[in-house]
């Protein structure tokens, strides 16, 4: 690594007020996103960490275990100037909070939140939880208490999805299902011509009857509140398509996720927001410049000795990390301007504030 | 336990785990050792694209079925087949099949699936898993291998059917939401085999992944596999140089060192794992397979060869039900 990388590291830190962390999934994004962070922490920032992955990886990274860290930021003491805080994303409460936000009145609110519908798309179930997290994003950077939010994303296929999502929802409240179904609040059935009926009934066939009342009601029920939500939707799709917004690809060196890294890299280019680093974690270390084969053939050599096996273990590295330069090769261009940091696959795990330092030192060249 | 019984406990398994832990090569490497057994295996994918084929040396695959081994007299082993299962494809053939087919082009065409789909977020999991459902029930094959989604999905993939059940009370997509309740909740038709990788964060996940399958869905759990262990070697704990005085050899310049460099990187990363093995043992009561970190190169056939018989072994080495004589 050069010293303009770390610099151009620590300048998105220090510039921007939002990085998002992308990548498949097992590739160390969570310990990046904690690890950027904590850099930012020392380098004087107030930053606050969102995962928005379900399981609690943030967590297990920041050692707050399962019950020390929620939807609400969590201050975490450390030596830093500045402050760190942790988020783990609630996609329900964070909806429950949205909708109480924009209902015109508490009863509204009320009716919204007790519809068995809503309940449904707001639980458990997959796909709000990216319209979620994107909320608690905008949520986190419009709180003076921040001036730096950091967000760690779903695997990378998702997070196409999860750059999406404000769009997601702006097309769900334009869709002409809905205003079909909006229609006889507003009296103007008459208008809803017979084929749109026709197609209601289609679809109410296959997904039951007591789903489309259980909808119609959330949707008689959000009426007026859907252009709060949409300003909502174009102010935080707005925001992280804005130069405030630096895109981190977290990598590890295997064929498939480099690939997904880099397709997901071209794709963000071709919209016109490229990534502003590519951060490839869990490299091999390379212990000698020997070539594997030529080690491979020196074990074989010498069969079961002892120095067999420490050459066999030689040649089994030097063969993974050949494997992994060989994935890498002409990833710098594909991303390219943006950086490739190397990260290397530790001794230790990390799970810990002093894991998550070794890890900053690698990533930021200070080892 | 006999692999053969191990094998026919239940016809489908759903290879469960953290994003990165090997699910496709555990499925592929599951189906490949039942085949070797005798047994007709389909790999079942729901995520797009993976590496699936290329481990079989095969082109990449699509939503109609494909052979990625062929059966083999000599050796007696059944093919493996694979194929990609897609929501917007399983309900247009779902619909077709329910005589609904002049409305099924018109949802997918209009979007309405989408919309739907936003509206009730399970609806794609079901579908596809209404349409596993209907494989397991036509007996295609002996034993279907579904590679999951990736673990946080995996929990709401497989809870999609109760929650559905719930929500849509009514209709098709509730038969269809019963039928796969019915389907995860009897072990002698599915189980869930999890995946994880000898690391602290991993088995964290696996853990509660695994309790809460347990308690939101019901679904039966199968051994856990641990992948990616480092396999030993003999000297690893050796002085280089005393060892190469032993073996009458010389060693060059720098040599080493990185000798022992490379031997003690490989020390503390099987410390660690057999820490995290022990740690997941203790705090999950389910038998374990472990199958071994490759070296060698990109996984293809004769890695999945190789994996194939670290799974028999491991099955081979699992406590089978007391026979009695």
């Amino acid at each position: 690594m050069t010293a303009s990388t770390v610099t151009s590291l620590h300048d998105l830190i220090l510039a921007r007020d939002v990085l998002v962390c992308s990548g498949s999934g097992g590739v160390g994004k969570t310990t990046t996103a904690a690890v950027l962070a904590m850099e930012a922490a020392a380098l004087g920032r107030r930053a606050v960490v969102v995962t928005i992955d379900p399981a609690k990886r943030l967590a297990d990274a920041l050692g707050l275990g399962g019950e020390g860290i929620g939807n609400v930021p969590t201050r975490i003491e450390g030596p830093w100037d500045g402050e760190l805080w942790a988020v783990m994303l609630d996609t329900k409460s964070t909806f429950d909070d949205l909708v109480t936000t924009y209902a015109e009145d508490p009863d509204q609110a009320a009716r919204i939140l007790d519809n068995r519908f809503y309940r449904n798309i707001s639980g458990a179930l997959s796909g709000t939880q990216e319209y979620m997290a994107m909320e608690k994003l905008f949520d986190l950077h419009v709180d003076p208490r921040f001036d730096l939010v950091i967000v760690d994303t779903p695997p990378s296929r998702n997070a196409l999805d999860f750059l999406d999502a404000p769009r997601r929802l702006t097309r769900f409240l334009d869709h002409r299902l809905y205003r079909v179904l909006m229609a006889p609040t507003r009296g103007v059935m008459k208008a809803v011509n017979v084929a749109a009926q026709a197609f209601v009934r289609s679809v109410s066939k296959v997904v039951g009857g007591e789903v489309f009342d259980d909808a119609v009601s959330f949707f008689q029920a959000f009426d007026g509140m859907e252009q709060g939500f949409k300003e909502r939707a174009q102010k935080v799709l707005e925001l992280i398509s804005s130069p405030s917004t630096a895109f981190f690809l977290v990598a590890s060196p295997k064929r498939d996720t480099v690939e997904e890294a880099a397709y997901f890299a071209e794709r963000r280019a071709d919209v016109g927001l490229p990534v502003s680093a590519l951060i490839v974690n869990r490299m091999h270390p390379t212990f000698t410049d020997a070539l594997p084969e030529a080690l491979r053939e020196r074990a074989d050599h010498l069969g079961d000795t002892d120095l067999g096996g420490l050459y066999r273990n030689l040649a089994d590295f030097a063969l993974v990390a050949a494997r992994e330069d060989e994935h890498l090769a002409g990833l710098s261009e594909r991303v390219a301007p943006a950086p490739v940091v190397r990260v290397p696959f530790l001794r230790t795990d990390v799970h810990d504030l002093t894991g998550l330092g070794i890890v900053a030192d690698h990533l930021f060249g200070r080892i | 336990m006999d692999p053969a019984q191990f094998f026919a406990a239940s016809r489908l398994v759903i290879v469960a785990g953290k994003g990165g832990v090997g699910k496709t090569t555990v499925s592929a490497t599951l189906a490949l050792a039942a085949a070797r057994r005798g047994l007709r295996s389909l790999v079942i994918e729901v995520e797009g694209k993976s590496g699936l084929a290329a481990m079989y040396g095969r082109p990449a695959f699509a939503y109609d079925q494909v052979t990625l081994a062929d059966a083999e007299e000599a050796t007696g082993r059944a093919a493996v087949e694979a194929r990609t299962l897609t929501p917007d494809e399983a309900l247009v053939e779902y619909l077709e099949g329910s005589g609904m087919s002049r409305i099924s082009k018109r949802l997918v065409s209009s979007g309405a699936l989408d919309m739907v789909a936003t509206a009730v977020p399970g609806i794609r999991d079901i579908l596809v898993l209404g349409k596993v459902k209907q494989i397991e029930r036509a007996g295609v094959a002996d034993l279907l291998v579904l590679d999951a989604p990736a673990a946080g999905h995996a929990i709401s993939f497989l809870q999609s059917a109760s929650g559905l059940a719930d929500a849509v009370r009514l209709g098709p997509i509730n038969n269809q939401a019963k039928d796969v309740l019915e389907l995860l909740g009897d072990p002698a038709r599915c189980s869930v085999v999890l995946v994880t990788l000898p690391e602290e964060t991993p088995v964290n996940e696996l853990v509660d992944t695994a309790y809460q399958l347990e308690d939101r869905v019901g679904v039966s759990l199968g051994p856990v596999v641990v992948n990616g262990c480092y396999p030993d070697l003999p000297g690893l704990g050796a002085d280089p140089v005393e060892a190469a005085e032993a073996a009458g050899a010389s060693l060059r310049p720098g040599e080493a060192e990185a000798l022992a460099d490379a031997a003690a990187f490989r020390r503390e990363r099987m410390a660690l794992q057999a820490e995290q093995v022990g740690r997941l043992a203790d705090a999950l009561p389910l038998p374990q397979i472990t199958l071994p970190y490759l070296f060698d190169a990109e996984l293809g056939p004769s890695q999945l060869d190789q994996l194939a018989d670290a799974f028999l072994d491991g099955v081979a080495g699992l406590p089978g039900p007391v026979e009695l004589s």
